[in-house]
């Protein structure tokens, strides 16, 4: 396998009126061809915002991003919508993410006018998004539909035609399946993993729902206030955790059996504030095995075991 | 199976209509307004005397089977002028109007969309304008310009410019957060393709309202700036110069003043009545 993407201390501030609020805080990890990341992370730890740097909607504070091993941290202009071609993003909710003047024809097709694919021809384009209608599991008969006429499951349905338009190698799935129900979850999850052999695509996939992220990643980063705390493959994530908030965090999974014993660790305090953070780990304040130390350096992520990252001065 | 699909493809639009139609009053403004534009088209047919025709024989007369809105100083026909004014009157209403909501339109989705110091730099622009009444705004305007149907027209859409930057403004802000603009970005979509083709269209129902309340007020306008002699010059019938040489008679031929007077009412409170009814329409909170 090779690397497709490569993310080198990213960092996002933004300025608020408080100071600055540290969304991504020096996150650097690599994805190879193929391949699923899983981003976890409780609500505002920047795991979005990670997504959104990555395929160009907000500007990194600083870091590098390299796609095939070239530097697109800050291209612009044709380069940019060139590389859109290769990168495209699926969105969280299905009720905003599509226009809701544009029918599913327009909606799916307007990549393809964007790029003039097909040589711009429009009989052709439409012919292509009947393919990539049926490739997702839509009927022929809603391409005249508007959205607001259809289900959470066929709007996300679309959302994903529309990122498939322009045949991209790299999609950032930000929480695609968390605005639907578990039923329609489990399909557009299926859907997502089949598209994913056929046309090998890589995926980040940006979720706060474990039983999800553990059913589609190959990898899994544990983000916390900005940072990865965590990385390692996914079947060793649910088997052994090093991180004192990965710890903490697999055991709010519920075991579906009754009378199931099982040892939750409750975390105390509230989260830090990502505005202009105290130095040392971002974690300490609520960690069970706070020392001196961890309140003065920031602990760097560190290979443990084989494949298995932590950033913790435990180990 | 097929004819339902048909029904729902409208959306939106098919809702609004829907509700619109159930306002017995916004829908008795609409037929008022669609006389109006007949009378204002057909004016030459329907007319019983050509607008200019002077009649010394007959100055000054009150409403008879004749002359059923009566005649004028010069022994026109009242009624002849006020359907030939309405020309004017939709003339200007319609183009002063259009031309602010493109230019307001325009300058507020543009600082809506952009934020940050442009958006600073068009609001305070806007703001100047706004802090001139709207009034005293287009009669300096046409002032300074010469008086005349196109300086008229650009009078009254520079003093209606501020209004409609606001609205759609506000509009633009609201949208821009909405997932798909940022879809959009993501396809590659450029700034103005995102403005004319996911933005404006999305908040049309806004500016509809907005236009049709503002006609009212243009055709005023219109009436007032020609009333004051910086609009329309006479011998052209305009209802508001109408007004104005009518004026030094009302004592003796109350009919001169109050037809034209009554026409501008009638127009304005149907526009009015209408653009209240297309708000509740077009409001998504009242589905039903």
């Amino acid at each position: 396998m090779s690397e497709l993407l490569r993310v080198e201390h990213l960092k996002k501030y933004f300025d608020t009126p408080r100071g600055l609020l540290h969304a991504v805080d020096d996150v650097s990890f690599s994805i190879e061809r193929g391949e699923t990341l899983g981003v976890v992370g409780e609500s505002g730890c920047g795991k979005s915002t990670l997504g959104r740097c990555i395929v160009h909607l907000l500007e990194p504070t600083g870091g590098k991003i390299f796609f095939k091993d070239e530097d697109i941290t800050n291209i612009r202009g044709e380069r940019l919508k060139e590389s859109r071609k290769s990168m495209q993003m699926i969105f969280q909710d299905p009720f905003s993410s599509l226009n809701p003047r544009m029918t599913v024809k327009s909606i799916i097709m307007e990549p393809m006018i964007i790029h003039k694919l097909h040589q711009g021809n429009e009989a052709a384009q439409e012919k292509a998004v009947l393919e990539i209608m049926e490739t997702v599991g839509l009927a022929k008969r809603l391409i005249d539909s508007y959205p607001h006429e259809l289900d959470g499951g066929r709007r996300q349905r679309i959302g994903i035609a529309r990122a498939l338009a322009l045949e991209p190698e790299f999609i950032v799935c930000d929480e695609p399946v968390s605005a639907l129900d578990v039923s329609i979850q489990a399909q557009i999850l299926n859907l997502m993993r089949d598209l994913q052999e056929e046309r090998n695509l890589t995926y980040i996939f940006i979720t706060h729902d474990l039983s999800v992220v553990k059913h589609i990643s190959d990898r899994i980063c544990v983000m916390y206030l900005g940072n990865i705390v965590e990385q390692c493959p996914a079947d060793k994530l649910f088997a052994s955790q090093f991180h004192p908030y990965t710890q903490a965090l697999l055991s709010a999974i519920p075991i579906a059996k009754i009378n199931a014993k099982r040892e939750r660790i409750i975390l105390k305090g509230e989260i830090t504030s990502p505005i202009d953070p105290e130095p040392g780990c971002r974690f300490a304040a609520r960690c069970l095995y706070t020392k001196p130390e961890c309140l003065e350096v920031q602990p760097d992520l560190k290979e443990v075991e084989d494949g298995h990252l932590v950033a913790c001065h435990l180990y | 199976m097929l004819k339902r699909n048909k029904k729902t493809k409208k959306g939106f639009w098919h809702d609004a209509w829907y509700r619109l139609r159930k306002n017995k009053s916004a829908m008795f403004a609409l037929f008022i307004l669609g006389l109006l534009v007949i009378c204002a088209i057909f004016a030459d047919y329907i007319a019983p005397y050509p607008y200019s025709l002077q009649d010394y024989n007959h100055t000054f007369e009150f409403p008879s089977r004749k002359h059923l809105l009566g005649t004028d100083n010069f022994g026109r026909d009242i009624l002849s002028r006020i359907i030939h004014g309405s020309r004017i009157s939709l003339l200007v209403g319609f183009s002063s109007i259009t031309t602010a909501i493109i230019f307001g339109g325009l300058l507020g989705a543009v600082s809506g969309f952009y934020g940050g110091k442009v958006d600073n730099a068009l609001m305070r622009a806007m703001d100047i304008l706004m802090a001139i009444p709207g009034m005293l705004l287009a009669i300096s305007l046409a002032a300074a310009l010469k008086p005349g149907l196109t300086n008229l027209v650009i009078a009254i859409a520079i003093a209606d410019i501020p209004g409609y930057a606001r609205v759609v403004r506000a509009a633009v802000l609201t949208i821009k957060e909405q997932e798909y603009i940022e879809a959009s970005q993501c396809i590659g979509a450029s700034d103005g393709r995102i403005i004319f083709k996911h933005i404006l269209p999305n908040c049309l129902a806004p500016i509809i309202v907005q236009a049709t309340l503002g006609m009212a007020g243009a055709i005023l306008s219109a009436s007032a700036l020609s009333f004051l002699g910086l609009g329309i010059q006479p011998p052209t019938p305009e209802w508001g110069s109408m007004l104005s040489s009518a004026r030094q008679y009302i004592r003796s031929y109350w009919h001169m003043t109050a037809f034209p007077g009554l026409a501008i009412m009638i127009t304005i409170f149907a526009l009015n009545i209408l653009g209240d009814g297309l708000r509740d329409a077009l409001d998504p909170r009242l589905k039903n």
